[in-house]
């Protein structure tokens, strides 16, 4: 097998994998703060202890945890036409989509951060006379992120990786880019190499920086 | 927007129906219709997307424990220390690329370049693919698992004159497995979902049958509706016999893993 990776040059990068690459890192920060404001929405709907606000939110949390990623996208892809009424790209689906489901994973790693901050700090929040949104916003919360911190950059590596999975549906992301360009040239399987190569060093030197400052952060127990 | 499941038990090539809803399934014993239904087909497709599962995640705790192992090896030696280079590397590699584009090179690139694995059928580039990809995350909570024993644990075992071979087979491994059990239950549930990229490299499991029933008969609620009930069935069952090991494999006396899961 002879591989030839000379067709890979700058030319290339702005006309087929610029685009892709945007959008996959787009959508990523897109759904990472989505996903962790309405993740954070659903983990004190659980932790409120009014049934009306935890039932649906553990349900939803549970259902998106137990479905692939590739057939929420499909879902989403097929159900969102008929509740906005009118057809919406394979990109802004996948924006809805992927804000949808990592709520759900977000969610359960704020769960955990809440759920990790000694029981003191609540109780000295209401002895200054907190109210509970009070309590929540300037005292446990701030802590919780803190330490949430690495685990949550993690879960954006694994979120960008799962980026990739928007090929169901067809939106033009960074693996899609490879794809075209692969298919452009003739080139399939240096294509493919190069995708590989290219998410590994992405994901690689995220998950370095991920370390640092896992070692930076933890300090409040 | 109608909404009729029986379009699960219409036959997949004439506008005809099961009375039973299967066809071929039952074909033998003379009831149903000649044909396969809709419903033949998603149990087929669930079949594959079992099999594709259960082989990913017996060699994913194959290779997972074995490189998780290596990772914790003691010894200061040329072998030693490139042994937990390698391992390291490993587990690198195959958590920092996506699970789709891994199963892209298994399907696309490497039997090129490994010429016997091209009569090697999809499917099972798919479980190599999946068990690859979730061997790495098993490896780091194989070796979290031991590096959480105490030390003792493996003093003892060389006090009593075990080799390292010995000490990690009866001492070490049979407590780290019995605590990453709840970790290994996300790791199972994990790799029947990932095996949803299998529709990829068309191996016809359910996330395949959901996109081609969905073009074919533009019936697509009822078709995904039908495997996420399929996909929460399995997710649930492997979540129930991973706890039912759990319990089996607890050794009285012995509060190594807190009954409470995560689930």
């Amino acid at each position: 097998m002879e591989l030839d990776f000379s067709f890979y040059n700058w030319d290339l990068f702005k006309n087929f994998l610029q685009k892709g690459l945007l959008f996959s890192l787009q959508l990523t920060l897109v759904a990472t703060v989505g996903g962790i404001v309405l993740g954070t929405i659903l983990a004190l709907m659980r932790l409120s202890g009014q049934k009306l606000l935890s039932t649906p939110a553990t349900w939803y949390v549970n259902l998106m945890r137990s479905i692939p990623l590739v057939m929420v996208i499909l879902w989403f892809f097929l159900l969102m036409p008929s509740i906005i009424g009118k057809s919406i790209g394979a990109e802004l689906s996948a924006y809805i989509t992927f804000i949808a489901f990592e709520a759900a994973f977000f969610s359960e790693i704020v769960r955990a951060g809440i759920g990790s901050i000694a029981k003191g700090q609540t109780a000295a929040g209401q002895a200054l006379g907190l109210s509970y949104s009070q309590n929540m916003q300037y005292i446990v919360l701030p802590q919780a992120f803190r330490n949430m911190i690495p685990v949550l950059m993690t879960q954006t590596i694994i979120l960008f990786q799962d980026t990739s999975l928007v090929y169901a549906i067809g939106a033009y992301d960074l693996l899609k880019g490879f794809e075209v360009a692969g298919k452009n040239f003739g080139r399939p399987i240096e294509a493919y190499l190069l995708a590989a190569v290219v998410y590994f060093l992405i994901c690689f030197s995220l998950s370095r920086v991920v370390r640092k400052i896992q070692s930076k952060v933890a300090i409040i127990r | 927007m109608t909404f009729d499941l029986s379009i699960l038990c219409k036959s997949t090539l004439e506008e005809e129906y099961s009375p039973i809803c299967f066809g071929e399934t039952f074909q033998p014993l003379l009831i149903g219709i000649n044909d396969q239904t809709y419903l033949d087909w998603l149990l087929k497709a669930w079949g594959w997307t079992l099999s594709v599962s259960i082989i990913g995640l017996i060699l994913a705790l194959i290779i997972g424990i074995s490189i998780g192992t290596l990772r914790t090896l003691p010894g200061k030696s040329l072998i030693g220390r490139s042994s937990l280079y390698f391992a390291n590397c490993w587990v690198e590699l195959f958590r920092n690329i996506p699970v789709l584009v891994q199963v892209f090179l298994w399907y696309h690139v490497i039997p090129l370049m490994l010429p016997f694995l091209k009569s090697v059928p999809s499917y099972l580039l798919v479980s190599f693919a999946l068990a690859f990809f979730t061997s790495a995350r098993i490896a780091e909570q194989v070796k979290a698992g031991i590096q959480s024993l105490p030390r003792g644990q493996h003093a003892a075992a060389m006090a009593l004159g075990l080799s390292t071979y010995q000490s990690y087979r009866f001492v070490i491994l049979p407590m780290a497995l019995r605590i990453i059990i709840p970790p290994l239950t996300s790791e199972a549930m994990n790799i029947v979902k990932n095996s949803s990229v299998a529709f990829a490299v068309s191996v016809s499991e359910l996330t395949m049958f959901a996109m081609q029933t969905q073009e074919e008969t533009s019936r697509g609620i009822e078709m995904y509706l039908a495997v996420t009930v399929l996909y929460v069935i399995t997710a649930f069952s492997v979540n129930r016999i991973m706890g039912i090991i759990e319990r089996k494999t607890r050794i009285p006396g012995l509060l190594l893993s807190s009954p409470s899961g995560a689930h």
